[in-house]
C-alpha cells in the first residue's frame, strides 16, 4: 500500500528516532510512505476556539495534497495526528468552516474531508493486520514487559479521533503482543503527561508525568512505549532513567531485525 | 468591551452552551491540573453561566489547563469545559492583547532534548 506521509516538525529534529525506525519498518513490511513534498507544521495543538480558521489551514493543505494523490494520509506523531484528524473532522462536519476554507484557498475542486487520516498504529492494525505483522517478526521480544502509554491526543475526543475505546484502549497492547512481548496494563496509561506545560510550568508537568511513570513501574513494566515526542520527553524527564521510554517504532524495528 | 459583553464573546468563541451543565463536577474530578488551579473547570462553567468573567480573566488556571481533553471526554452533558477555558484565554489574548509568554523568554527555557512541538504548542496556546 502507498500512503502520503506527514512527518511534522519534531520528527525531523528531536524526534528523529520515531521517524527513522518507522520508515525502515514500513519498508521492510512492503509499505510505501511518500513524504508530502511541501508539508507545513500542524501547529502542535488543535485550535479549540470555534472561529479559528487560519491556524487550521496547514492541516488542510496536507489533506489536500494527499487527496490529489488519491492516497490516505499517514501520521506517526500523536500531536500531528490529533490536529490533522480533527481539522478533517471539521471539514466534514462544519459546513460554514469548510466553505470559508474552500473560498479562502480558492480551490478548483472543493474539499470536504474526503482524505482518510490514518495513524501508523491504525495502519498496522486495520490495513496491514497485527496477525500478518506477527508472521514478519524475526526477533520477537519474548518475555519483555512493556507498558503502552497512550496519553491524550490519540484517544480524545473519542468521537472525533475514533482511534480506539478512549477509556479502555487495546491497540498498543495488541501491537506489543504482535512483536512477541508482554503488555503491562496500568491505570495511568491514558492520562496526561503534562504536555506543553513543560515549558511554562515544569513542576506541574513533572507531577503529571511522574504519576504515569510510577503507575507503570508499580505494575512491573520494564519499559514504556509511546507515539509522541513530547510524551517521551516528559516521561523521560520524570523517570530519572529508572525505566526506559521508547518510541513504538524503535521496538517495531528491533522485532523486525532492523535495530 | 465591558465584562458582560466579554462573557458573551467568550461563550460565542467556545461554541458551547454552558447552561447544559448539570453540575456533577466530573470535569474537576478528572482534571490532572486540579490541585494547581485557583478556579477549577466546573467553576469556569458556572461562572460563565452567571456572567462572572472578571475573576476568570485573572485566574492562573487559564495557563494551567493542558488541553488533555479528559474533561471533554468525560463530561456527561457535552459541555466541554476545556473549550470554555480556551475561550476565556483567547479573549484575553485577542481582545486585551495580554500574552502569557514572550519570545525573549524562550532561550532560557530550552534544553537539548526539548521537542520543537513544545515550543510551537506553547506559542499557539499562550500568544496571539
Amino acid at each position: 500500500m502507498i500512503y502520503s506521509y506527514f512527518p511534522g516538525c519534531t520528527l525531523k529534529t528531536k524526534g528523529k528516532d520515531l521517524d527513522i525506525y518507522g520508515r525502515q519498518a514500513a519498508e521492510k513490511l512492503g509499505i510505501t510512505l511518500e513524504e508530502l513534498p511541501e508539508w507545513q507544521c500542524c501547529g502542535g495543538v488543535y485550535p479549540l476556539a470555534s472561529d479559528e480558521i487560519a491556524t487550521k489551514l496547514s492541516s488542510v493543505r496536507a489533506l489536500l495534497s494527499a487527496r490529489d494523490k488519491k492516497q490516505p494520509l499517514l501520521t506517526m506523531c500523536s500531536a500531528c495526528h490529533h490536529v490533522i484528524k480533527r481539522v478533517n473532522y471539521d471539514m466534514q462536519n462544519k459546513p460554514d468552516f469548510a466553505m470559508k476554507v474552500n473560498n479562502y484557498l480558492g480551490l478548483y475542486e472543493k474539499y470536504s474531508g474526503e482524505t482518510r487520516v490514518v495513524h501508523y498504529l491504525e495502519m498496522l492494525r486495520d490495513d496491514y493486520g497485527f496477525d500478518k505483522l506477527k508472521e514478519k517478526v524475526v526477533n520477537p521480544l519474548t518475555g519483555k514487559k512493556i507498558a503502552a502509554y497512550y496519553g491524550c491526543l490519540l484517544l480524545r475526543p473519542g468521537k472525533e479521533m475514533a482511534f480506539d475505546n478512549p477509556e479502555n484502549p487495546t491497540i498498543i497492547e495488541d501491537f506489543i503482543k504482535a512483536i512477541g512481548a508482554t503488555p503491562v496494563k496500568y491505570p495511568f496509561r491514558n492520562e496526561c503527561c503534562g504536555g506543553y506545560m513543560t515549558m511554562s510550568d515544569k513542576p506541574l508537568a513533572g507531577k503529571m508525568a511522574t504519576m504515569v511513570v510510577d503507575s507503570a513501574k508499580l505494575k512491573g513494566a520494564e519499559c514504556i512505549i509511546t507515539a509522541c515526542p513530547l510524551c517521551l520527553y516528559n516521561l523521560k524527564q520524570s523517570s530519572e532513567d529508572k525505566i526506559p521510554v521508547y518510541y513504538f517504532t524503535e521496538l517495531l524495528a528491533e522485532a523486525l531485525g532492523l535495530k | 468591551m465591558d465584562s458582560k459583553e466579554l462573557c458573551k464573546e467568550a461563550i460565542r468563541i467556545s461554541g458551547i452552551d454552558p447552561r447544559k451543565c448539570m453540575k456533577c463536577g466530573k470535569c474537576s474530578a478528572t482534571c490532572p491540573a486540579f490541585e494547581d488551579m485557583d478556579i477549577h473547570p466546573h467553576e469556569f462553567v458556572s461562572m460563565l453561566c452567571d456572567g462572572r468573567i472578571d475573576r476568570l480573566l485573572k485566574s492562573k488556571s487559564l495557563w494551567r489547563c493542558v488541553s488533555c481533553f479528559a474533561c471533554v471526554e468525560r463530561c456527561p452533558r457535552g459541555v466541554e469545559p476545556a473549550r470554555l477555558i480556551e475561550a476565556v484565554r483567547v479573549c484575553l489574548i485577542r481582545n486585551r492583547n495580554e500574552n502569557f509568554i514572550s519570545p525573549d523568554e524562550i532561550p532560557a527555557l530550552l534544553d537539548p532534548q526539548l521537542p520543537q512541538q513544545a515550543i510551537v504548542s506553547t506559542f499557539r496556546k499562550f500568544r496571539k
